[in-house]
């Protein structure tokens, strides 16, 4: 299971908030952190500013800061802004072969599992889990 | 809240609150399958049906077992069913149902606690996930005999 890039940045910022909600991150204390351009990062915070997971602050230092409840945002609700994990084929012209519909069948199992569990790890979940990590 | 929650075994006359809150939960109401419940687990060592109040208030439910070598796993305990009602959310009471079903289980002899929840079910998944709970290393399956 890959995600993209820009999906793995998300995650790894709305963390950093999360973990700090009283907090307000500038975009290059964020960059910084997960080690990418601020220009780049910028980008997927506006995306999850336009979802309700973090409010842009205006003054000297600007940034931003956690505004959602950890306790119900799901990695399944981030990841979701960025790409879309189990979406079906393309329509093809041709009828597919009877070996691609079921390969198709089995990948979309795959996926719906791989839906389930992003959906039941909520941000809170995922704080803890990083501090068991970080205590390891 | 979580200080005033005590936890004990149900009893005949916690049926109607528990009837409730699964209805509220599921849409159905089954008084059948929870007196039937109530007689399978409402006693015994390796069984729990337990049920959590505060202020004379009945506030969530937890059902479970100690099963021994089902599906070919050593034994362990296992939570079939588990309702909170929606405003004592987020209050501890279903963290407090799982703490004392674990420790019963654990009594038993049991070092896992495993449950099955429906996939799109994502309130209890996370739930359970909140409570260092991950995925077992067996795979549910199913096929339609209808």
């Amino acid at each position: 299971m890959r995600l993209q890039k820009n999906t793995l940045l998300a995650l790894y910022s709305v963390l950093e908030f999360a973990a700090q909600p009283a907090r307000q991150l500038s975009v290059t204390d964020i960059a910084a952190e997960v080690r990418v351009s601020p220009h780049h990062l910028a980008k997927v915070l506006r995306a999850l500013g336009r979802a309700g997971l973090v409010e842009s602050m205006r003054g000297a230092r600007g940034g931003y800061r956690f505004v959602a409840n950890a306790k119900r945002v799901t990695l399944m609700d981030v990841i979701a802004l960025f790409e879309d994990i189990g979406a079906p084929p393309a329509r093809r012209r041709r009828t597919r072969r009877p070996a691609e519909r079921a390969l198709e069948q089995v990948l979309a199992e795959i996926d719906q599992t791989a839906r389930a569990t992003f959906g039941s790890v909520t941000l809170d979940t995922m704080l803890k889990l990083t501090a068991r990590h970080g205590r390891g | 809240m979580s200080s005033l929650i005590r936890v004990r075994r149900a009893a005949s006359a916690d049926l109607p609150q528990v009837i409730a809150i699964d209805a509220r939960a599921t849409g159905l109401a089954k008084p059948e399958y929870w007196a039937g419940i109530l007689r399978r687990y409402g006693r015994g060592a390796r069984c729990r049906f337990l049920v959590a109040e505060a202020g004379g208030r009945l506030l969530g439910y937890i059902v479970g077992e100690v099963r021994d070598w089902e599906f070919g796993s050593p034994p362990c305990g296992w939570v079939f069913g588990i309702g909170v009602p929606a405003q004592a959310r987020e209050t501890g009471v279903a963290t407090r149902l799982l703490e004392a079903i674990t420790a019963a289980f654990r009594r038993q002899g049991v070092a896992t606690v495993r449950t099955l929840i429906a996939r799109d079910n994502r309130l209890v998944l996370s739930f359970f996930r909140s409570q260092g709970m991950t995925a077992a290393p067996v795979i549910p399956l199913e096929k339609d005999i209808g």
